[in-house]
This record gives C-alpha cells, structure tokens and sequence, in this order.
C-alpha cells in the first residue's frame, strides 16, 4: 500500500461516449500514477491534463459538497472527490456515468429531470401563515430539528438515482433524494404546503413506485437516510388513504 | 445548445450486477414461499370441510418424507423472511425516542426478532396446551 | 390534480401479512410441516379430531382465515412488484392474477372454513 510520497501505478477503465460521433460507448483505459491519497476525480483530472483532453466530467468542490462528480465506480456509485484509487488496487478502476440517467458524453449525465422534480417538490418554506418581525423568530427546539435533521443535509448529487432500481426501471418515480428532501420540508414547523407536496407523495409515482431495496440510504454520501423518508411516507400515505373518507376531511 | 445525442443503457440483469441487489431479490423471493405454504394450509382447510377420509389424504401428503424436508427447507426460507422483515421494518418508522434518546434501527430489528422468538415459543406451547 | 395511487390497500394487506409471517410464519411451519408429522409433539399431532374441533371454534376460524389470507395478500403485492422487477409489466393482467389469487384464495378459505361448521 503506498503512502503519501510512494507512486505506484494503476488502470482507470472509462464508459466514453462522443454524442458526436456515430457509434455507442466504448471503454478506454489509461494507466496513470497515484498516491495513498490519489482520489478518483484526480485520475480523471490527471487523465484530462496529460493524456486525453476530451475526457469530459462534472466537478466543482473537491470536498463532497458540491454533490457535481458523481460516477460509478466497479459499478458502484461514489463521489469521485472522496472516492480513493488505494481502495480498489491493484485495479483496474472501472469509472461509468452515473447509472439510471441518459449520458450526454462520457461521464456527464442528463439530469434535467432531477431538476425539473428538484422544483416540483417546492423544495423551500412556504410559511404557514403572515409572521410580522415583532412577533419574533420561530422557535424550533433541538428535538424537534433531530427529527429531520438527515434529510436537510441532501446535496442533490444523485447518487441515491443511481442505486435505485425503480428509477431505473421507471424514471417517472419521484426517487430517493428528493422524497427526503419534500419530507424535510413537510417535516419543519414553519411550513404549511404539506398538503401540496403530498400529493405527489401518493400518487404511482411517489412512494408508491418504492420497494424497499434501501440501497439509496447505503451510497449515500451525506447519511441523509432516504429510504427511511420515502418509507416514512408510505406509512403516512396509507393512512391517509383511509383517513381522507373520515368526516372533516376536505 | 451544443449538439445532443444522449445514450440510455437498458436495465436488462440489473439485479445481477450487484450483491446487495441479489440479496434483494433473496429477500423478496421468500414470498413465493409464504404464498406456497397458505396453499399448502388452505388446501388443509379444504380438506378438512370435505370429512375425515379427504383430511386424511391432506395429513398423509403433509407428513410425507418429501414434505417434511421440503418444510424444512420452508422454515430456512421463513426464518430469513422474519430476520430481512425486521431489518428493513426500522425504515418504514419515524424517528423512535426513548429516554430523549433515537431508538437507532438495529434495536428496532433486534426487538422485532425478539418479539418473534416470544411469539414463536408463546405459540408452541399453546399448541401443546391446546391440543 | 395527479391521480392519488390504490396501493395503499394492497400495502397494508402486505404489511400485515408480512408482519405476520414474520412472528410466527417459522413456528407454524415448524409444527404443522415437521413436529407433527414426525410425531414430535404427540399432542400436536393434527389429528382430524383435533383440528376439527379448532376449526369449529371462532377464534380457531379467525386465525386459520387470517393466517391463509393475509400470506397470500402478502405474497401476492410483493410477487406483483417483483416481476414488474423482472421486466414483466403486465399491468392489469399481472395486477389480476397476483392480488386476483389471493382474493380467490381468501373466498376459498372462508367457504371451507364455514362449511366445517360451529
């Protein structure tokens, strides 16, 4: 295992795909140095600078919180900026586009329509009701928050799409990510569009398309436990299904 | 906007492609099994509305040596379907709090596998007070 | 205003066949597929006597019907969404011939069980 000033070398294997062109993808490989702390981005960028600057992929941070360089990597998906070449030696390192999205070249992806459901879920406070400024702040206490807390922690990197077999199979399911992300918001005190953003909840393409595979909550780079959200709402969900025929109800 | 071609890659053996994914697909197998043992109970039940002599026929097929390995078989399949149920039950709940603490899933899981234990052990031995 | 989902119902029946098969699926196999025919509870022994007079019983009913039910509502919802899994979506038809069973299967166990008598 080398460490920090050892270079040993390994193969990254990329998915390219050239839009332009007129066949499909077709992997190619490249061996490059690395370090103990060579991340899977930086053999990506290492590839881009000196051996083929058509490689072309997203990134911003470097950090894991930008959520922009997700890849799969050996078929699993990862953030490249914390996903480390020492972890899959002596290689080779398979690096695909994210799965379950249409690739636009190599290893970006379409993910128009995770932004267009980003918006749909009203993914911001819709106050309750009028609060004028001498009425004070909200007053939210620690528990309260701890409830859904995780969920607010989301950095809209897709890897939970990438896991998710359902969406996958049927991309008009809502997904992971963004169910933990309405439920953070369905979940604060401040809120009142909870029953707007339900009712994409019940629908087919809700919670309803989820099977509990639960691998979303596994890659998940920031724990935000989406499958507990998703299946959260099932259970609500389901009684609301009953409880929308009680009296009083709309 | 730039030239656009994109490319979708089939599903086809996605669940192959992964172990958690073949667990998956272990864990939801079991219930062709569970649905196989109510038919072999409600074929019993059938039976049994039809007289002796036809219940008869139901108590020997069920005590053949076929049977009785093929139940053992059964009771793996249903002792994995109980402890997969519990694993994945934690997920389906809002955050529990015990003592201003989260109840963390594992405990959820571990009190659900005792809770089949009891009832498992509570139903035995109704069975021999009853009989 | 997007179609509300009829899953919920089909969950449900899911969840609590599920949860229990999950408490006492195992025991039951246990003693009516093994303990019984291999003679080691004699008590337990499902003699037609024996069953008979739990199946005139209510509650011997209730849990027989719930029992048979409630597996086969379970299997059915979780068979339904696995061949959708499997690439096969057959829409209604899957949706008839999965939930359809174990409706079929429920009607039976009722008619049996009733026709056994008090």
């Amino acid at each position: 295992m080398p460490d920090g000033r050892t270079v040993e070398h390994i193969t990254i294997e990329v998915l390219r795909y050239d839009p332009a062109g007129t066949e499909g993808p077709r992997t190619q490989s490249w061996t490059i140095p690395y370090t103990h702390e060579t991340s899977v981005l930086e053999a990506l960028q290492h590839i881009k600078d000196h051996l083929d600057g058509s490689l072309t992929f997203r990134w911003s941070c470097r950090m894991a919180i930008c959520g922009s360089c997700g890849v799969m990597v050996n078929g699993v998906p990862h953030l490249g900026c914390r996903t480390f070449l020492r972890d899959f030696a002596p290689g080779p390192v398979r690096v695909e586009a994210l799965a379950h999205f249409p690739i636009e070249k190599d290893l970006v992806v379409d993910a128009e329509d995770f932004v267009a459901k980003l918006a749909s879920i009203k993914p911001y406070i819709v106050p309750k009701e009028e609060r004028r400024l001498e009425e004070g702040p909200y007053v939210q206490p620690p528990e309260e928050l701890e409830r859904f807390e995780s969920f607010s922690h989301c950095i809209n990197c897709m890897l939970c799409y990438a896991a998710c077999p359902q969406y996958g199979l049927d991309p008009k399911f809502l997904g992971p990510g963004l169910t933990a992300l309405l439920h953070r918001y369905n979940s604060d005190s401040r809120d009142g569009a909870k029953d707007e953003r339900m009712e994409l909840v019940h629908s087919e393409e809700g919670v309803w398309s989820c099977t509990a595979v639960g691998y979303c909550s596994e890659v998940c780079p920031k724990q935000v436990d989406p499958a507990n959200a998703v299946n959260q709402n099932k259970t609500a969900s389901a009684l609301d299904w009953f409880a929308r025929f009680l009296p009083g109800r709309k | 906007m730039a030239f656009r071609r994109t490319y979708v890659r089939p599903m086809d053996g996605w669940w192959r492609r992964d172990p958690f994914f073949l667990r998956y697909m272990a864990r939801e197998a079991t219930s062709i099994f569970v649905v196989v043992y109510a038919m072999i109970l409600l074929a019993g039940v059938i039976r049994l509305s039809q007289g002796e002599a036809a219940f008869g026929e139901w108590l020997e097929g069920v005590s053949s040596p076929w049977s009785v390995a093929f139940h053992a078989f059964l009771l793996a399949v249903f002792a994995y379907h109980t402890w997969s149920w519990f694993r994945i039950m934690p997920k389906t709940m809002p955050p529990v709090a015990v003592g201003g603490r989260r109840l963390a899933g594992s405990t959820i899981t571990a009190l659900g596998i005792a809770a089949a234990a009891v009832a498992s052990v509570a139903f035995y031995l109704m069975v021999r007070v009853l009989a | 205003m997007r179609k509300r989902s009829n899953q919920p119902v089909f969950w449900l029946l899911f969840g609590a066949g599920g949860m229990l098969s999950a408490l006492l699926g195992a025991a039951l196999v246990f003693v009516t597929g093994i303990a019984a025919p291999l003679g080691l509870e004699p008590r337990a022994a499902m003699g037609y006597a024996d069953v008979l007079a739990f199946s005139r019983n209510w509650a011997g009913k209730a849990f027989l019907f719930a029992v048979i039910s409630l597996f086969l509502w379970h299997g059915a919802h979780r068979i339904y969404h696995t061949l959708h899994d499997l690439g096969v979506r057959g829409g209604l038809v899957a949706k008839l011939a999965c939930y359809g069973t174990a409706f079929l299967g429920s009607v039976f166990a009722a008619e049996a069980l009733l026709k056994i008598g008090f």
